[in-house]
């Protein structure tokens, strides 16, 4: 007798997931991981279901993400997720508030109760399990293991979540600095939540009874755990259903109930398999025309081939270069003459100097007893750890080490671009010195280990994905963005039936695409120079260097040990220091290697507000070493007669306005945010309410946690770190009793005269009006937001009074005091204008060089710049800020529309860097800050023309200083190359 | 200042010998008044031709020749022109380019610095225009003339109507292409009244405009309308929103996408705001507040005629829609679309239409403050309004924002 079913099948961008319904009950249930072959994976389920219900129809709907092709294809009933959610939950559990679904690449709220609501993320966002499968790949465990892990944690990093990319930034230096993974592991669950709440949620309580839904929910029982604390839910108000991995099909398959259309798995199979998809995909030319094109290819690169030596027969010195990448370990262990000793190339699974220490004994085990390694160098993010850990003599800054490997193979070359596991890394070179260096931003870090996850999804290791790729027939084109959006690119390309080979160039073009047009930008080849050498290895993917001399149309050089070139140059480096001296190697000897053993402990340094997360690695022969830190305070090292800095000086006066009180009782409190354009206008807001006789309050400094207090009442994921802070601000001075904030609208900020216009951006001109659109507890009397126009006395009098007439403020009370509020903002800037005038004739006297930190002002909070000022300041340089200057010159000659004035004043500091032989400027930019897409062109053409380096360091909520450091070293170095080559 | 430019970039001027041969090329944003726009310049003399490439390419270009983070409707429009005039398809030393600048605090008032940074290297000669109604770039060769503007704001009028039937009829059309058909009839003829003086009666061609398209047989079912609202270029063009209103159609959806005069009224009266906000009142004000006047009175004229005819459902008023702005934002936010697309919500989640799409470039400032921002209010203020905000980029792909898009359909239909 043949039955009725109702089949639901959910596929997803990972999974494909099968239920089957007989009436209520449910008879069958499968969750199977499809690794991007979405047709073949439904095919054998629908196979394997047609064995086992034999002759029997079926009602089918499909859903999820990797569905919608499917069934728009074969004409099948298609079900949104959300909605399928909706309709399982509805049945299972009508009682539910909120129910929370995480996917492989979704994440997903649906809001039931007090009007439904559903929310998917964004296209900027990971916390999903493809991010959790993503980050155990990092740490070298996989999910499982990782969940076992986090169950046994102490403490909890802060991990930023928005986006994988971001995470991983994270997450390396503290594998580096030897975090624990324990640790690590609960901190990455923790990141997920995090995502959800902030991301999702955007303001709306997740409150109630909660249904958690999804794979990795119901898989991880670390993540669970990290959730139900976070909502601080109890076991009738977390509910964690049996069928959660599957309950996506098992709603498609009550929609299917409903439905009329029968058929039989055959005809199903028949639908499914013969689908046209309608969409047709871009394609680019295929890598390879045939063998010969390839062979001749592989001819071509290998004349730059290093000759190879016996490390077992080799007599004499040996120079040992080692770096200690981001996922990467490599050494290199060569002759005077360069030859190969010893090469290793390795990933660092989250313990660089366990690995590198183990690969060092094996070179002394391998080496002939007369083989003497003379001196050694060491580079990458472990530097500091390796250096003083195995006694390494040197350390050097990454691009440093590249050069010195690219000259090696090539002495006049032009152009360097080095595609490692995290980054990416250009360099231009200029009368033998590094003349310009770009790396990636922080969101676009497609890079190596981006495709290497890839393959790994696909079920593929990285050889063989890679090879695929070189005679694919019609290469899809992926866009140039970062890896979440490319993981949605590529779904689409396997929706519309792209195959394996095809995808697999198309990856290997993206990252090319990636770092010509986002981190070089490029507009023409001729731009990049004649000789280009390409290295990291990334490069080593036949794919990805076709693709790359394809799409600048000429060839290139690749080094045969492109993935090795950072260890080369540092091998070079530690031979060109030491060749002609009789020194001894401070590395290691072969015995003390044998005793060597660490642990590391981690605690919060306490050295002043930023509070950084320190790791101590004692050595067992007493030894410390303390990473982690921005200054030398959390090394413990006391600097004598430090340089003053302009950040912290202006951060200080504009605290200390708050010690000011009126003189008499005062009328109210007023608070006004620590954010934003305060940092500019302070004092003026400051001296006028306080005459006008209120008590003027400030909202606490900013650290972390005032991001977390207002975290919840953020409505949009992608606008700025500074804008988002902002919302803690609000809730600090409500804590602490305000009788009312005031936060004016300004379209326009301070007119100086040398702009065409002089705006605010968007977002710091109404930011107050957001706030109160979305945080509850304010309202139109605790929150006096009137518009000003500070340019314009008479009508700043009345609106200001106008907002305050409650507190019987008078026009004429405020035309009165007007002038000293205008007149305290004229002395703050005279104030920071000399300032900046004593640090740099200081500076002078000590020989040091000056660095101009152009931002915006709120970029001298320390939660906003993250300590680079005192990074910078470290690296022996003078700090000043880019207001302190910017009036000594006019503007400069321009190109675009010069109209907002705090982007103004970067241009005119620019310009005054220009006349200053010892002057560098770096830009800070904070991610989101869709104005500074034009100021970062135009600040690096007016550099650029005067011949200085211009250097943009990006910032967002991350803290993670490693590549600022990178760059911040390079510049150093840079500049330290061309003083020499000009002393010649 | 303006004058101060670098040596770095070329400023190639439009001139009246340029006028007799150019062809000037303009970006794909709103197809139907755009054609009517062009006819209306055909009239004093200029060739101009409406770009509707929409190849892989022109993201590249775009990709190419501008920074990455720039907003997507500037590397659309400069990577629609890049990808014309390396095409071949054009003399490159006979063609100009026009582009729209509004001058407000936004990132589209240096669209046009930004192509000219994009020609520099291999098309220093072509020149490019200005479009704008607020002096910000003069070209002696293309004057903003009173005749001329007014032809202009027509234009923008008889747009705005077909675009309003257009997605009126078609949901419901029986004859498969007939609204189509008619539209594009419509076009022609609008194109050609244009170029007389009758465009100056419009009572009698809206109503036959209306008469013709109520005539279209439809059928009379209920579909759900959804609204579109956003910045501008995305809201408006195919190119940039992946066809959002032919997607919608084709999901069985009728379209409600507010028309452009309500933004060319919200730049005046912002204007006019700004005077009255700032103590800053001068000549300009005066001109903009009768600008605006004169503007809002033809609206309520097509409105009322709309009315009376009693088919279709009129466009919002735009002092209501000021009114809707007052009970969530203040109208002082005037960067971008500013206030406009929270009182958009408003108004097309009073009028019925509860689901409502806000299209956005992907990390748009103002959106953050006016879209984003404010649904929370409106939400509270309409709990069965059904808002989606899209972004839109050049990674961003069709799978996931129609996901999403169909995600508020099902909700719809809850």
């Amino acid at each position: 007798m043949n039955k009725l079913y109702s089949l639901g099948i959910d596929v997803g961008s990972t999974t494909v997931k099968t239920v089957i319904l007989d009436g209520e009950d449910i008879v069958y249930n499968k969750y199977e991981r499809h690794f991007s072959k979405v047709r073949e994976t439904v095919g054998e389920q629908l196979k394997i279901i047609r064995d086992k219900f034999k002759g029997d129809k079926f009602k089918i709907a499909i859903t999820g993400s990797a569905g919608l092709g499917i069934a728009e294809a074969c004409g099948i009933t298609f079900v949104q997720e959300v909605f399928s959610a909706f309709i399982a939950v509805n049945k299972q559990y009508p009682d539910a508030d909120v129910v929370v679904e995480l996917g492989g690449e979704d994440a997903k709220i649906i809001f039931l109760t007090g009007g439904v609501e559903q929310r998917m993320n964004g296209s900027c966002a990971g916390g999903t399990g493809a991010f959790i499968d993503q980050m155990a790949g990092l740490l070298g465990v996989t999910p499982d293991e990782l969940n076992e892990l986090s169950l046994n944690s102490e403490k909890l990093y802060p991990i930023a979540s928005r986006c994988g990319v971001f995470a991983k930034s994270d997450i390396q230096p503290l594998l580096n600095q030897g975090a624990k993974k324990e640790d690590i592991a609960a901190s990455i669950f923790q990141a997920v939540v995090d995502q959800t709440v902030s991301g999702l949620a955007q303001g709306r309580k997740i409150e109630g009874k909660v249904l958690f839904l999804g794979g990795p929910l119901s898989f991880l029982s670390g993540l669970r755990r990290a959730f139900v604390n976070t909502l601080e839910l109890d076991d009738n108000h977390a509910i964690f259903p049996e069928l959660a991995p599957c309950f996506m099909a098992y709603g498609s398959a009550l929609r299917a109930e409903q439905m009329s259309d029968e058929m039989t798995i055959d005809e199903a199979l028949d639908k499914i398999l013969n689908a046209k998809s309608q969409d047709t995909i871009a394609v680019g030319k295929p890598l390879f025309e045939s063998q010969e094109d390839y062979r001749a290819f592989v001819e071509r690169h290998k004349e730059s081939d290093l000759k190879y030596e016996d490390i077992k027969t080799y007599e004499g010195d040996a120079y040992l270069g080692i770096d200690a990448g981001s996922t990467t370990t490599k050494l290199v262990l060569i002759t005077p003459e360069g030859r190969l000793l010893y090469q290793h190339y390795c990933s660092n699974k989250g313990q660089p100097l366990d690995i590198i220490a183990s690969k060092l004994e094996e070179i002394y085990s391998l080496a002939n007893p007369k083989l003497k390694i003379k001196a050694s160098a060491v580079t990458g993010y472990g530097e500091d750890l390796i250096k003083s850990g195995l006694g390494v003599d040197f350390g050097i800054v990454e691009t440093v080490a590249h050069y010195k490997a690219a000259a090696y193979f090539c002495p006049d070359v032009d152009f360097i671009i080095d595609i490692g596991g995290q980054d990416i890394k250009c360099f231009k070179i200029k009368n033998n010195a590094i003349d310009s260096i770009m790396l990636n931003e922080a969101c676009s870090s497609g890079c190596g280990s981006f495709i290497q996850t890839f393959a790994q999804a696909m079920g593929y290791e990285i050889a063989d994905f890679a090879r695929l790729g070189l005679f694919a027939k019609a290469p899809v084109e992926l866009g140039s963005r970062c890896t979440v959006f490319m993981n949605s690119s590529v779904k689409q390309a396997q929706k519309d039936g792209a195959c394996v080979e095809d995808i697999s160039a198309g990856l290997s073009s993206s990252i090319i695409k990636n770092a010509i047009y986002k981190v070089i930008r490029a507009k023409s080849i001729d731009e990049l120079g004649k000789n280009i050498v390409v290295q990291g290895g990334t490069f080593l993917n036949d794919a990805v260097l076709r693709s790359f001399e394809m799409e600048l149309g000429r060839n290139v050089i690749r080094p045969a040990i492109a993935g090795l070139m950072g260890a080369f140059g540092c091998a070079l480096f530690a031979m060109e220091k030491t060749k002609s001296f009789n020194n001894t190697s401070s590395l290691l000897t072969k015995a003390q290697l044998e005793e060597f053993a660490y642990n590391s402990t981690a605690i919060q340094c306490q050295g002043c507000g930023a509070h950084c997360n320190l790791t101590i690695i004692k050595f067992n022969d007493g030894r410390r070493f303390i990473a982690g830190n921005r200054c030398e305070k959390g090394a413990g090292i006391k600097i004598s007669n430090p340089m003053e800095n302009m950040i912290e000086y202006k951060y200080n006066s504009i605290l200390e306005l708050e010690n000011t009180k009126p003189s008499g009782e005062p009328i109210a409190k007023v608070g006004l945010p620590l954010a934003l354009n305060f940092y500019d206008l302070m004092p003026f807001f400051h001296t006028l309410l306080t005459e006008l006789g209120f008590e003027v309050v400030f909202s606490e400094k900013s650290t972390r946690d005032t991001y977390y207090k207002g975290q919840q009442t953020i409505p949009s994921d992608t606008v700025c770190y500074p804008a988002k802070i902002t919302h803690g601000h609000i809730e600090s001075l409500l804590e602490k009793g305000v009788d009312f904030i005031f936060y004016p609208c300004m379209s326009y900020g301070v007119d100086e005269g040398q702009s065409d216009n002089h705006y605010n951006c968007p977002v710091v001109a109404y930011y107050p009006e957001l706030l109160k659109a979305n945080m509850p507890n304010l309202n139109d009397d605790n929150f006096i937001a009137p518009y000003l126009d500070i340019n314009t006395k008479s009508h700043v009098a009345k609106a200001v009074s106008g907002a305050l007439k409650k507190y019987g403020i008078t026009t004429k009370q405020v035309a009165k005091v007007l002038n000293k509020a205008y007149s305290a903002q004229v002395r703050h800037k005279k104030d920071i204008q000399n300032k900046a005038q004593e640090i740099i004739s200081a500076a002078r006297d000590r020989d040091k060089k000056i660095i101009v930190l152009a931002g915006r002002p709120y970029h001298i909070d320390p939660e906003i710049n993250h300590g680079i000022h005192k990074l910078i300041a470290s690296l022996g340089f003078a700090v000043i800020t880019e207001d302190s200057v910017s009036d000594l010159v006019d503007t400069p000659a321009l190109d675009v529309l010069n109209q907002w004035t705090f982007h103004s004043r970067m241009y005119r500091a620019a310009k005054y860097v220009c006349q200053n032989d010892d002057m560098q400027l770096v830009q800070l930019v904070s991610f989101g800050c869709g104005i500074d897409a034009v100021t970062t062109d135009e600040i690096r053409a007016i550099l650029e023309e005067k011949d200085k380096l211009y250097t943009q360091l990006k910032i967002d909520e991350i803290t993670n200083l490693g590549a600022a450091k990178i760059r911040l070293r390079s510049l150093a170095a840079a500049l330290e190359e061309k003083e020499a080559a000009s002393n010649e | 200042m303006s004058d101060n430019s670098s040596k770095r970039v070329n400023k190639t001027i439009f001139t009246e010998e340029m006028k007799k041969d150019y062809t000037i090329l303009v970006p794909d944003m709103l197809p139907i008044h755009f054609k009517l726009i062009i006819a209306i310049y055909k009239k004093y003399g200029y060739n101009m031709e409406l770009l509707q490439t929409s190849t892989q390419n022109v993201i590249n270009e775009g990709l190419k020749n501008v920074h990455n983070d720039t907003c997507y409707p500037a590397l659309l429009v400069i990577g629609q022109f890049m990808d014309a005039l390396k095409s071949g398809k054009y003399d490159v030393n006979k063609t100009a380019l026009l582009i729209s600048q509004t001058g407000g605090g936004c990132r589209a008032s240096n669209y046009l610095h930004l192509l000219r940074k994009a020609l520099s290297a291999d098309f220093p000669q072509v020149p490019v225009i200005s479009l704008n109604f607020s002096g910000l770039e003069k070209n002696p060769a293309f004057p903003m003339k009173p005749a001329i503007a007014l032809r202009l704001i027509y234009g923008v009028l008889y747009g705005d109507l077909l675009m309003l039937l257009y997605n009126q009829c078609k949901p419901y059309e029986i004859h498969k292409g007939s609204t189509d058909e008619l539209l594009a009839r419509w076009e022609h003829r609008l194109g050609k009244l244009l170029d007389g003086n009758k465009y100056l009666m419009p009572k009698p061609i809206y109503k036959a405009i209306l008469n013709d398209f109520a005539a279209l047989p439809r059928t009379k079912e209920q579909k759900p309308k959804v609204g579109i609202v956003g910045e501008i270029y995305v809201k408006y063009s195919p190119l940039a929103n992946n066809h959002l209103n032919d997607f919608l159609l084709s999901e069985g959806c009728e379209p409600n996408v507010p028309g452009l005069l309500d933004f060319v009224l919200y730049c005046a009266s912002d204007a006019v705001n700004d005077a009255k906000l700032y103590d800053m009142k001068d000549k300009k004000t005066l001109a903009y507040t009768i600008g605006y006047d004169v503007l809002y009175k033809y609206q309520k004229q097509q409105i009322k005629v709309i009315k009376e005819h009693g088919v279709f459902q009129p466009p919002h008023d735009f002092e209501h829609l000021r009114k809707c702005a007052d009970k969530y934002i203040h109208q002082g936010v005037k960067m971008g679309e500013g206030w406009l697309i929270t009182a958009e919500m408003a108004a097309l989640a009073e009028t019925g239409t509860k689901n409502i799409i806000c299209t956005q470039p992907f990390g748009c400032l103002p959106n953050h403050i006016v879209a984003k921002g404010m649904s929370r209010v409106i939400k509270n203020a309409y709990p069965d309004a059904n808002i989606v905000a899209i972004d839109y980029d050049p990674g961003a792909t069709k799978v996931n924002q129609e996901n999403r898009i169909k995600l508020m359909l099902a909700n719809a239909k809850i």
